[in-house]
């Protein structure tokens, strides 16, 4: 089929392209600038390089941070996706269950997240919060103030409490879309539980599972406000992810130079496992609409 | 208007004029052969050119940020891999 191609409508993008400059790359040409210069305040700037990039890639710190980040989404990701997709095949269908079911959801989704953070950290203090006064009750030595291990839980089940939901409304989306033929087919065919989810389900679902492993890898591996309300980055270092110490460096220490040059590598991470993904989700889609 | 805040460098700036040169270049390049040369190459799946240009950008990033970790801060062999990788990109991704 021939197409109208009219470049006209490329100034219908002139208002985004403008909005994105000054929210976006204005600041990101700003923290190349500021990733090969020292400062010491006042708008004075010298020179240094590429010593920054060198200094942090040498960095223990930010190996150790940029590991406990990739554990950190890996964990989660291998416990949200098959815990939403259980919940999401579990949800009513029809009736007035589904409504119920829906709010309960998106509840944990509404709840800013340093609001989630004050909750968690609240819910697990030993001495008034729930979790941490029952399971002390039940002589289990849980501290996430001293404990690494324990403020490593606290961290991932508030993650999971919180964001599982998305993955849940996602794969809930994919299941309700599917036909009732598919389903009656498989019953004549006297198909088992398992294999209706096997050849049914899990392949129409694929579509959205990428899309819920994309935003939740993300998501996880920027994360921020939750696990700094909750533990500080602490104990020690044990919950300083990238982001908690990128923050540290830049406006604890001021050190905006190599804080400057932490950012850009970040960013170039996450731009990389971003296009990763892109390529991968539209690439499948173009497959599966073949 | 005051960008001192900006903290501008003659090569910082020149390495934004660059990339604008690139992405200009691009625009150029599609307005004289439009549709953006899709083809399947050895990533077996389809790029166009601007694919082409990214993959060959963001693999510069961590061309450059590799040697400068486990070589040194001599960037300029960098730089020449890294247009070694962009040629190669162009002509078989």
């Amino acid at each position: 089929m021939d197409r109208t191609w009219n470049n006209k409508a490329w100034f219908l993008v002139l208002p985004v392209l403008l909005l994105v400059a000054f929210s976006a790359i204005i600041p990101l040409m700003t923290v190349v600038n500021y990733s090969v210069q020292d400062t010491f305040g006042n708008n004075v700037f010298f020179w240094v390089g590429v010593e920054w990039f060198e200094e942090l890639l040498h960095s223990p710190r930010f190996w150790q941070a940029l590991l406990r980040n990739l554990i950190f989404s890996a964990i989660i990701l291998a416990i949200q996706i098959p815990l939403g997709v259980f919940i999401a095949l579990n949800m009513p269908r029809r009736g007035w269950g589904v409504s119920v079911c829906l709010v309960l959801m998106a509840l944990p989704l509404l709840i800013p997240w340093n609001v989630v953070g004050t909750i968690w950290q609240v819910f697990g203090r030993v001495d008034i919060g729930l979790l941490g006064y029952t399971l002390a009750r039940l002589g289990i030595n849980y501290n996430y103030v001293q404990d690494p291990l324990a403020a490593w839980v606290t961290v991932i089940v508030m993650d999971i409490w919180h964001w599982t939901s998305l993955v849940v409304l996602l794969c809930y989306a994919g299941l309700v879309s599917i036909p009732d033929a598919y389903f009656q087919a498989a019953k004549i065919d006297g198909a088992s539980r398992w294999s209706v989810f096997r050849y049914i389900q899990l392949p129409k679902m694929n579509r959205v599972l990428l899309i819920a492993v994309l935003l939740r890898f993300m998501d996880s591996f920027m994360i921020y406000t939750e696990p700094f309300v909750v533990t500080g980055g602490g104990p020690g270092n044990e919950t300083t992810f990238l982001s908690i110490d990128l923050v540290k460096m830049a406006i604890g220490q001021f050190d905006v130079g190599p804080a400057a040059a932490m950012s850009l590598v970040y960013f170039l991470i996450v731009l990389l496992v971003c296009w990763v993904f892109y390529t991968v989700m539209t690439n499948y889609g173009e497959e599966s609409g073949r | 208007m005051n960008l001192s805040w900006m903290a501008w460098t003659l090569p910082t700036a020149t390495f934004f004029i660059v990339i604008g040169l690139l992405i200009a270049g691009m625009a150029v390049w599609e307005y004289f052969s439009p549709g953006g040369h899709p083809r399947v190459g050895v990533l077996r799946f389809e790029t166009t050119r601007g694919d082409r240009l990214f993959i060959s950008l963001l693999g510069s990033g961590f061309i450059h940020l590799a040697w400068l970790g486990l070589v040194g801060p001599d960037l300029w062999w960098a730089l020449a891999l890294s247009l070694v990788y962009a040629f190669c990109v162009f002509r078989f991704v």
